[in-house]
């Protein structure tokens, strides 16, 4: 097999060196890169709602008014995209999922699996106990404003353990599903679970 | 890689070189009829979205996703639910 | 009766081929054309473009797309490259790179957005900043057939320094073969400036393109927000979408 040709003097942008809170092959980033499997949906409070769902089945679901009357939490988070870029110290407000099971009287989660579900037909599939005990929240507010529509706007899901796009942005609904099943980047060879600090970018790492 | 500051959208003829390594002839002229709303459009002329993550093709009549693919070290997924058939005219 | 031979039995796979510099031209402060030997190089037709890929010593590899700005008609490929600020392959081919310099070239691809004297006109062409590219290989390969093809560009540029081409536009133009080249210049002029001084919008395109009645073949290239306004503004205009083709460059195109 012929080797390319080295373009001489070409370094190219190369990952930071991983520490405790860099994930390995990251590098930081001081700006917030917008990646959209679509155009940015025009917000609309009056008719969004989010909804948990039991298969096809409504568990609960809130207008925008109920939502922003739940208990709120603020939690400050590194993030970490699986394109390689990582954002350290990123301040988020919100409703936790454990917020939003007790608000719907769930005591238990139906089953082990969810499928959360945003506009323009974006899904990405998480297990329900990365979804609990404050590891995830429905996020209204980033740095103190209003969610940016590109960023995600009125409303995205905060999973900041996983790699960025199961933090599905202008989110819905919680779909419980009775068996783990891929989402939308999943279904195109991403990673079922993709957790950055065992680098599952793709199936199969 | 750059990063972008707006999502990135680009026209399907952008992705030639990725469509490449999977047919192999040029398709950027290649009909395909969207499932959704039934208009035809030429690969070329579909909006890409997903940036580095993967191609999105979606139709400009209706948005709705025509075609999907992404490039993993292992291989090239593609997915085509959003229009099912693709017409590849030969060219002289 | 003649028959068209149409070779369907082996479509030519694309391969990555191996570009050496021959020649840099400083196009603007910003914006740089490489000459290139490509070894093997097909021939291509007056809109495609290329993807480059670099490699580094330890093998790290990057890749971006760029149109072919020559015209087939044209012994070398050439490219034009604009600098872009924390571009990590365009601030290598538009600062670093030297005659003897090497890196791989896929292509020509993308014969969607393509046009070639025997499509006819007219052509309207409307390009923003780096986006003169595919365009100029248009104008090229229309100048070396000597075709009189009615044609107008339409070029929108920040300020007179960063015109792309600008002498050779001056040059095709002053040839009276039916091509005018109307610029604009976005954020500032110079002193006794004639030409458009604002962004495209839907009036200078009525009033600088073709009649839609003529229904021109439309080329659009350039940042994705322009070529999204004048897109819109041409179908308001009264032009059909499937004659208007757009390339748009987003945040990782050239």
């Amino acid at each position: 097999m012929t080797q390319p040709p080295i373009s001489r003097g070409f370094r190219g942008r190369r990952p930071d060196r991983p520490t405790d809170r860099l994930p390995p092959g990251q590098h930081l980033t001081g700006d917030f890169p917008v990646l959209s499997a679509g155009p940015t949906p025009e917000a609309d409070l009056a008719n969004w709602s989010f909804a948990l769902c039991d298969g096809d089945r409504v568990l609960a679901d809130w207008n925008w008014a109920d939502f922003e009357d739940l208990t709120q939490t603020r939690v400050k988070v590194d993030i970490h995209c699986v394109t390689t870029w990582s954002k350290l110290d990123t301040h988020w407000q919100g409703v936790t999922i454990d917020t939003l099971f007790a608000a719907a009287g769930l005591s238990e989660p139906p089953s082990p699996f969810a499928m959360i579900h945003s506009d323009g037909d974006y899904s990405t599939n998480i297990p329900v106990e990365d979804l609990i005990e404050g590891k995830a929240m429905v996020a209204t507010r980033y740095e103190d404003e209003p969610l940016a529509p590109e960023h995600g706007g009125p409303a995205r899901l905060l999973v900041p353990h996983l790699y960025f796009w199961k933090s599905a942005k202008w989110v819905r609904r919680l779909q419980f599903i009775p068996h783990d099943q891929p989402g939308f980047w999943e279904e195109l060879g991403y990673h079922m679970y993709g957790d950055p600090w065992r680098e599952q970018r793709y199936a199969g790492d | 890689m750059d990063q972008p500051k707006e999502a990135c959208v680009l026209d399907g003829n952008a992705v030639a070189g990725l469509l490449c390594e999977l047919f192999a002839r040029d398709v950027t002229t290649a009909e395909v009829r969207c499932s959704a709303c039934g208009v035809v459009s030429e690969i070329g002329g579909t909006r890409v979205y997903g940036g580095i993550m993967g191609a999105i093709f979606r139709c400009t009549h209706c948005g709705s996703i025509v075609m999907r693919l992404v490039r993993t070290p292992a291989g090239t997924w593609f997915d085509m639910r959003g229009s099912r058939r693709l017409f590849a005219r030969y060219e002289p | 009766m003649p028959e068209t031979e149409i070779d369907t039995s082996t479509p030519r796979r694309l391969t990555w081929r191996v570009a050496e510099v021959s020649g840099v031209i400083d196009e603007t402060p910003r914006v740089k054309s490489l000459v290139l030997n490509v070894a093997g190089w097909p021939s291509h037709r007056p809109g495609q473009h290329v993807d480059v890929r670099l490699t580094a010593e330890d093998g790290y590899q990057a890749q971006r797309s760029y149109s072919v700005a020559s015209a087939p008609e044209c012994a070398h490929v050439m490219l034009t490259v604009e600098r872009i600020a924390g571009g990590e392959v365009s601030s290598y081919l538009a600062s670093d790179v030297q005659p003897g310099d090497k890196f791989e070239l896929r292509g020509p691809i993308g014969g969607y957005f393509v046009w070639t004297v025997a499509i006819g006109g007219p052509l309207f062409l409307v390009a923003g900043g780096s986006g003169i590219a595919p365009l100029m290989a248009m104008l090229r390969h229309r100048a070396a057939l000597k075709s009189t093809i009615p044609a107008v560009l339409l070029y929108s540029s920040r300020t007179f320094e960063d015109i792309i081409y600008r002498e050779e536009l001056d040059r095709l133009a002053a040839r009276a073969d039916g091509l005018e080249v109307v610029h604009t210049l976005t954020r500032r002029q110079p002193a006794g400036w004639t030409g458009g001084a604002r962004r495209i919008d839907r009036k200078m395109l009525a009033s600088v393109g073709p009649s839609p009645k003529d229904k021109p073949k439309i080329f659009i290239c350039g940042p994705t927000s322009l070529v999204e306004s004048v897109a819109d503004s041409l179908l308001d205009v009264g032009h059909v979408r499937q004659l208007i083709k757009t390339e748009r460059f987003g945040p990782t195109g050239a």
